[in-house]
């Protein structure tokens, strides 16, 4: 009883800060409720005893994906968004579409009979069960994402560096043939 | 106890509404913020069945998934810096030449 | 244990140690202005009470009574909104951190009440099988504070303090998380409490197995640098720094606002120092040198204490005897230096670990 009070709640919630964000015309209101949607679900994962999952959906996302998205918002000084004509096509053919699908989607699921309950903390998701699956049967993908980290951290660094950065990474030494000679001829600019 | 089919609607109405902010938004950081949630729309779909069929792999998979999106996260940013840098819009309507 | 027992004495509890914590954090303004004091070679505060122990309480009473002055241009939710959530999330993680051991308390009866038998239990609100994760989510949601509070200040002062301070908060978080898995790796669990009661006991004969000798130095001073950096004090302070961005992320804040801001930088600071003493310090261990029952429950609270004490003593002492880094120097040595030594130790330590196995 109290653990269906709670799903409610929290799924109450996720769902009020998913339709917040569709709403929202401030691309940092719809950040904000990013935020809540992810804290909500990390709430709904501790009821399905997933709680090394609920700690790092905090931890990573809530915690370092949201504080990206929101530092980019800040630095780039997003405005309220327009209302163009597409968005206007968009919205009248996309929502009955959507809603239409997302209904018979959730009276399929609801109508099955042969899915059971699922009670509260039904699969113990402790770190150390988890970590041991992690290290042995899921070895190669784990160390394939670490790959995978090097390779986007060297990709943001190059993209959203600045083009003269990079060709004249060393401040005082000439970067061009150009820049070679203005500074022989003595006009060249540090 | 909480009936399975109630999870998998919560995660279906999540998708939802991301597919949804990706069609109408038209700003270049909110389309991406819907992303973010069709990703954890699934990753509570995920976690639902782990509890299921008492299989681990579900939650293991889950970490996988906020993996690649935060990797994606970081490389999707830096793009849409360098864009701005060189459009100075974030509207999607208006990034429609490939040279400018 | 019945529900509604459970539930008074979590109550009890969280109310107890909140009001602590809160006194401990007005006090430690007045331990700053003290220890700054003297080692300036003057007096600090010595009017209001003796030796100015009362200063805390007019700095209250003169923030409750200063003008809130409220900006035309300013986004007003979040910036309302903002200092809430820096001091709801410096205040939050002392739930997981254990003071001292299992308490016994007697049978409790007054009088002619009925009796309501003994109880007992653990000096610490609750034990989460996950409590260091959970410490470290809420420290990296405490970068919203700072954020949202640059941000809704619609000033570039502010802005630009906000934006610097939380790219400096993720980035020292990442060595702070790398420095305890050290501490992990040695004691086998994420609990709070496991990890402090494998540090029990001496080696040596006077060594006590405190994780700061027992292996983990190098990780002592990591997480002590990251902690630093990541409660934005001296020598990391450059997004506060009042010769460089006026105030930073608050300086479009006045009065209580303000004070809220004041005292959740106060409380990280009291929660990163609980959290140094539990995984490097041993915690509540220290020499039991009474026999009285009463006193040999309390005695483990007052190392705890004493410890922690010295932790914040060590944070004054640091922030009037170095100069602060630049901006540039402070990514650089987070990424370049920090990072690598946490990573180092940490393969380190697993193999001396597997070695022993």
């Amino acid at each position: 009883m109290l653990t269906l009070a709670l799903f409610l709640f929290f799924g109450a919630v996720c769902v009020a800060g998913a339709v917040n964000l569709l709403v929202q015309s401030h691309p940092i209101n719809s950040a904000l409720s990013l935020i809540v949607v992810m804290a909500s679900l990390a709430a709904e994962y501790l009821l399905l005893g997933a709680e090394f999952v609920a700690a790092v959906q905090v931890i990573v996302y809530a915690g370092a994906i949201m504080v990206l998205f929101l530092i980019t918002i800040m630095l780039l000084n997003a405005g309220k968004e327009e209302r163009t004509k597409g968005s206007r096509v968009a919205t009248l053919l996309g929502v009955p579409g959507v809603v239409i699908g997302g209904v018979l989607v959730a009276w399929t699921l609801i109508h099955r009979s042969d899915m059971g309950n699922v009670a509260i903390g039904a699969l113990p998701g402790d770190p150390k069960a988890i970590a041991r699956l992690l290290f042995h049967e899921f070895l190669l993908p784990f160390e394939v994402t670490s790959v995978l980290i090097l390779i986007a951290i060297m990709g943001a660094v190059v993209l959203a560096s600045r083009p003269e950065a990079i060709a004249r990474p060393h401040p005082g030494v000439p970067a061009t043939q150009e820049e070679r000679k203005l500074v022989a001829v003595g006009k060249g600019r540090s | 106890m909480i009936p399975l089919s109630y999870y998998l609607v919560l995660s279906g109405i999540l998708f939802a509404c991301g597919v949804l902010g990706f069609l109408i938004k038209r700003n270049i950081i909110t389309i991406f913020m819907s992303i973010e949630l069709m990703l954890n729309g699934v990753n509570l779909s995920f976690v639902a069945f782990a509890a299921h069929w008492h299989a681990l792999s579900g939650q293991v998979f889950v970490f996988f998934v906020m993996v690649v999106a935060a990797a994606e996260a970081a490389v999707g940013l830096a793009i849409i810096i360098a864009v701005y840098r060189t459009r100075e819009t974030l509207n999607v309507d208006q990034v429609n030449l490939l040279k400018l | 244990m019945s529900i509604t027992t459970f539930i008074i004495i979590s109550i009890i509890k969280s109310a107890a140690v909140i009001g602590i914590l809160l006194t401990a954090v007005a006090y430690s303004v007045w331990l700053e202005r003290k220890v700054s004091a003297h080692i300036q070679n003057r007096w600090g505060p010595t009017r209001v009470g003796p030796f100015g122990l009362l200063q805390p309480l007019a700095d209250g009473v003169k923030f409750i009574f200063k003008e809130d002055l409220t900006q035309p241009h300013v986004y007003k939710p979040l910036y309302i909104a903002a200092p809430i959530i820096a001091v709801v999330f410096a205040i939050t993680s002392i739930s997981v951190i254990p003071f001292g051991n299992w308490v016994n308390v007697g049978r409790i009866q007054v009088g002619s009440s009925p009796d309501f038998g003994s109880w007992g239990t653990y000096l610490q609100i609750t034990d989460v099988n996950i409590g260091l994760l959970i410490v470290l989510g809420i420290t990296s949601m405490g970068v919203y504070g700072v954020a949202l509070a640059g941000w809704s200040s619609n000033s570039k002062y502010a802005l630009l303090g906000g934006l610097r301070a939380s790219a400096q908060m993720i980035s020292y978080e990442v060595s702070l998380g790398l420095s305890l898995v050290g501490v992990l790796i040695m004691a086998g669990s994420l609990s709070l409490r496991d990890i402090v009661n494998a540090q029990g006991g001496v080696f040596w004969h006077f060594i006590p197995r405190w994780n700061i000798f027992h292996g983990q130095t190098l990780a002592f001073f990591i997480y002590l640098i990251s902690a630093y950096a990541e409660t934005n004090r001296t020598p990391f302070d450059l997004p506060e720094a009042e010769s460089e961005l006026v105030a930073g992320y608050h300086t479009e804040y006045s009065a209580m606002k303000f004070a809220m801001f004041f005292m959740a930088e106060y409380a990280n600071m009291v929660t990163v120092a609980c959290i140094a003493t539990l995984l490097f310090l041993g915690g509540w261990h220290g020499p039991l040198i009474f026999t009285s029952p009463i006193l040999q429950a309390i005695m483990p609270v007052v190392w705890f204490c004493l410890k922690v004490f010295f932790f914040m003593f060590l944070y004054v002492w640091v922030r009037w005897t170095l100069p602060r880094f630049r901006y540039d120097q402070l990514m650089a040595f987070g990424w370049k230096v920090l990072l690598p030594l946490a990573l180092a130790n940490i393969v380190y330590t697993a193999l001396v670990v597997a070695w022993r196995a």
